[in-house]
């Protein structure tokens, strides 16, 4: 937040070097008392003020604008005037709104924030927009743009005229373009130029070209509603495709976060056959874990703050693996072939995991982090894919690729195969089948702590977190066939795609009840799951 | 050995004897006070708080002499988010250790469960969480905000102030948000809101996948009319939810979502910068800037030894909550339970906005309603408040079996559900 607050005033300080290298006036009474106008009255008051300032014209007023919206425009007590202020806790740094030139730094009680609401951020977006729309970079360009497109100003019309006339990059120039299009509608033009801006909008044809019409369709009439009607029709058609594209995608990025929490019981209960219930603790510790290396990197190196993660993926594989194989060497190991035993003293262990905890963190929730390259989404077609989840996608099928090169490829692979299939026969050949045991033990909840690094990007890092987990964990496993890591994949994925296609329907509540009657049902037809192992082992 | 074992008997025996007798001194001079909230399960992520800030209130009193000249005891138990685990902890509280009051519960599913335990053992409860109204008991002052004290006040806001026109009710699937829900929804439809204008959405608790909801909520959005969304959405859930929100792009200045559920603690666990404008609606923030509130967030901090730690809206309303209660204990000169519920109505102490909070025969009380921005530092701005105080109304108006209720414990009505229409005691 620092670091984003220096990055704003290095911008508004090049504004300032901007404007007065461009031989302006450093006073300009005028607009300085424009500018004082978005201190005082009520919202209303101060939204006909941020048009006034619009009205003007004037860039110089960018900066003073820009503050107001990110909230570093104050009101010095005194003397009512008002200043752009960088707090630093005791004391503010005070800037000049037009020129920039430094006011020295006042105490804090001196001045008072001026205060925005969402009414007049939208009124700042759409001054911004009407002020830098000639700018010289063609990003602000494009950013103005996209503010008008969204404010529909009709006031802006000519603006984008001249704008059109003047610009040379093709993209910035459709949205502009756009943006008048929008402006039109929303405008008493007549009939002919809102039907050239009718079929633009039905050529970008997409959510908010869809907005942009509905809104118009209120006051139209005559061959322009029939027109927006067909626009409409043709661009509702093509998102209802999209939108089976978008539903199949958030199926599949349900699916990686179950295939995720599942891996790790994949390989306790799947082949080993220990019923963990503490394995949605393993998760939370992994969660914890990231917790305390993000805060650790926050206090001393906040340079690497982006790399967090990776620092914490193998940091939370120990962790919860040696608490796994502590578990199991403590507890699991004199349980072995009594289910039922093996169930509550897990539980209870899961419940003694919670509870230690809550009392080392507190009970409410902890903030980790979103390093900035996993924060945003970006649009393919008109499929909104959020960073986080893709690279959630991408991590799960990655953990599972590594995980089936550690069990064929590997001599402890190897091993801890010939154990879960015939374990005296193991022990007869000179496996240390109780080492095998600790180490897969080990690996399961490592992996379950490699879950809870990625899972903490999406969800609530609290004492709580393993139990949301738990139940659907062993649901994927059950369902895909114990023992075996593709059932568990497909399984996964099933599931995932499965509800997200029920949910539109159904809503989220009727939806997950569907869904496990259908597993009920599912299990009383094969009880072995999709997948199931077949041969003396599972007789057994 | 033999000696060794004689001597640690005898010392057992001694030091025994010397707890039953400390203790024993201890009940003839200090009133009891129970603390009924959870500190383990699920809903120890708010409740624990609960229970530090009553401790201190508690602590805060005897500091400055104790009621009526006795010091107050705290008894704490711990009900770990079990709703009938509350009941039997309400009646070991009320029957074995002999508390006068209980300050406890979070949800209303808890409430419920104790309600029969206050009612036959005759004692006193203070519940201070917004709930969903449609319920006024003798023995129970619900200090928390009742819908017309927090759901409407927020409605009107957007309508007025943003130009709202199309409406996404979003909550969690249990007894609050459905009540509070079909509130809004009938006091919208009266409002002249269009049915299809109103999107009415459910998930389950701890809802974690928000993808499609949030996307929903964009094309709801994207109609053509100002849209804002609603939320009762509780507890957990919301900290993936407003991740959503944040990744999928969706800014307040477009669809400002207002909850009722989303105070200082649950923004704790979040990266606000994505979040600022979003609202909610409280009848107090931790950044009102009032003497009284300065005072009790220093003390707060000071006592719980973290300087990170928030203040809330539930912590206020057990301040209030247990300043009224020592104010009518006094004023009754006793803490039996029938005088102090009698004189607890009309007794009225400052609260921490700036203003007084008085209780009503209705056994809610008086606040002032707030609506805030969220701010990158995670804390509210307050944008818009109530001239005035609104007083809790137990029976909303907008619900067919309620409308004609009216609730006044007072004598000689003495009625928590008294049906204007048939002149009746005894609900619909």
């Amino acid at each position: 937040m620092k670091a984003f607050i220096r990055f704003s005033i290095a911008l508004l300080s090049l504004f300032f070097i901007l404007g007065t290298s461009q031989g302006m006036a450093a006073e300009d009474p005028a607009l300085k008392e424009k500018i004082s106008a978005l201190a005082e009255g009520s919202y209303s008051d101060r939204a006909q003020a941020i048009q006034s300032v619009a009205a003007t014209g004037d860039d110089r007023a960018v900066p003073a604008l820009e503050a107001l919206g990110e909230g570093l425009l104050f009101i010095v007590k005194s003397d009512k005037s008002v200043v752009i202020g960088l707090d630093e806790g005791a004391t503010v740094e005070t800037f000049d709104p037009v020129t920039g030139d430094s006011l020295g730094s006042v105490p804090s009680g001196a001045v008072d924030k001026i205060k925005v609401n969402n009414r007049l951020r939208r009124e700042i977006r759409s001054a911004l927009g009407a002020l830098t729309l000639l700018s010289d970079d063609p990003k602000v360009r494009l950013a103005a743009a996209g503010a008008i497109f969204k404010s529909k100003d009709s006031d802006s019309i000519e603006l984008l005229d001249t704008a059109i006339a003047k610009e040379t990059v093709e993209s910035v120039k459709l949205a502009m373009q756009e943006a008048r299009a929008a402006a039109v509608l929303n405008s008493s033009r007549d009939m002919a130029e809102k039907q050239a801006a009718v079929a633009l909008m039905a050529d970008r044809g997409n959510q908010s070209a869809l907005a942009v019409l509905l809104n118009a369709k209120g006051s139209a009439e005559g061959p322009l509603l029939v027109d927006i009607d067909n626009a409409i029709a043709a661009i509702e058609k093509s998102l209802a495709i999209w939108d089976l594209a978008q539903n199949a995608w958030y199926g599949v990025s349900l699916g990686s976060v179950l295939l995720l929490a599942a891996i790790g019981l994949a390989i306790t209960f799947g082949v080993m056959g220990v019923i963990n219930m503490a394995h949605g603790e393993m998760v939370m510790l992994g969660a914890y874990t990231t917790f305390v290396v993000q805060d650790i990197i926050r206090t001393s190196m906040p340079g690497i703050f982006d790399y967090s993660l990776l620092i914490a993926l193998p940091l939370a594989f120990l962790v919860s693996g040696i608490v796994g194989i502590i578990i199991e060497r403590g507890v699991i190991r004199w349980l072995y072939g009594r289910p039922l035993e093996t169930l509550l003293a897990t539980w209870g262990i899961a419940l003694l995991l919670q509870q230690t905890v809550r009392s080392i963190f507190g009970p409410t929730n902890r903030e980790v982090g979103t390093p900035d390259f996993l924060a945003g989404a970006f649009k393919l077609g008109e499929l909104t894919i959020t960073y986080n989840r893709l690279a959630i996608v991408i991590f799960s099928l990655l953990v599972l690729a590594v995980l089936m090169l550690v069990l064929r490829k590997t001599s402890f692979g190897l091993r801890m195969r010939a154990v879960t299939q015939n374990r005296r026969m193991a022990n007869s050949m000179g496996i240390k089948t109780n080492w095998v045991d600790a180490m897969t033990f080990g690996l399961g909840s490592g992996i379950a702590g490699i879950a809870g690094v990625a899972l903490s990007q999406i969800d609530n890092v609290s004492p709580n977190l393993g139990q949301s987990y738990i139940i659907d964990s062993f649901l994927v496993v059950v369902f895909g066939g114990v023992g075996n890591l593709w059932g568990t994949l497909v399984g996964a994925m099933t599931l995932g795609v499965a509800n997200k296609f029920l949910e539109p329907f159904a809503g989220a509540v009727l939806g997950k009840i569907i869904l496990l009657v259908f597993i009920i049902l599912f299990i009383q037809k094969r009880p072995r799951g999709m997948f199931a192992l077949k041969g003396r082992a599972v007789e057994s | 050995m033999k000696n060794r074992i004689r001597s640690l008997v005898g010392a057992a025996a001694v030091s025994s004897m010397m707890l039953v007798g400390a203790a024993a001194q201890a009940a003839e001079d200090t009133i009891k006070v129970g603390i009924l909230h959870s500190l383990s399960g699920t809903m120890a992520i708010s409740e624990t708080t609960l229970k530090d800030a009553m401790l201190m209130l508690i602590d805060e009193q005897n500091k400055k002499g104790g009621v009526l000249g006795k010091k107050l005891e705290a008894v704490v138990v711990d009900p770990a988010s079990d709703w009938p685990l509350f009941a039997e902890k309400a009646r070991e509280l009320i029957s074995v250790d002999k508390v006068d009051v209980v300050f406890g519960c979070w949800t209303s599913v808890s409430r419920k469960s104790v309600l029969p335990v206050f009612e036959e053992l005759n004692s006193i409860l203070f519940y201070p969480v917004q709930y969903e109204g449609e319920e006024s008991q003798r023995n129970v002052f619900y200090t928390g905000a009742a819908p017309n004290q927090q759901a409407i006040p927020a409605v009107d806001y957007l309508a007025d102030a943003e130009g709202v026109e199309r409406w996404v009710l979003a909550g969690t699937d249990y007894v609050y948000p459905r009540t509070t829900n079909k509130i809004l929804e009938t006091y919208l439809l009266d409002k002249g809101v269009a049915p299809e204008d109103i999107m009415i959405n459910y998930t389950p608790f701890g809802h974690s996948d928000w993808q499609t909801i949030v996307s929903d909520i964009k094309t709801f959005g994207s109609a053509g009319k100002k849209t804002a969304v609603v939320s009762t959405i509780n507890g957990d859930a919301n900290v993936p939810f407003y991740k959503e929100l944040a990744n999928q792009g969706i800014k307040a200045e477009d669809i400002p979502v207002v909850a009722f559920s989303v105070g200082e603690e649950e923004l704790a666990g979040l990266d606000t910068a994505p979040l600022v404008g979003h609202l909610a609606a409280w009848n107090y923030f931790m950044a009102i800037d009032t003497p009284e509130n300065v005072d009790f967030i220093a003390k707060w901090k000071a006592f719980i030894g973290n300087d990170k730690r928030v203040t809330n809206d539930p912590m206020e309303a057990h301040y209030i909550g247990f300043n009224m209660w020592v104010k009518a204990v006094e004023a009754a000169g006793t803490t039996s339970a029938d005088s102090v519920i009698d004189s607890l109505v009309g007794v009225a102490v400052p609260n921490l906005t700036g203003g007084y909070s008085a209780m009503m025969p209705n056994h809610h009380i008086t606040k002032p309603v707030l609506i805030g921005e969220i701010q990158a530092d995670g804390q509210f701005d307050t944008v818009w408040r109530t001239p005035g105080l609104v007083p809790g109304d137990a029976w909303s108006d907008f619900l067919p079996g309620s409308k004609d209720l009216i609730s006044d414990w007072r004598k000689p009505m003495s009625c928590g559900n008294f049906n204007t229409a048939t002149g009746k005691c005894g609900g619909a």
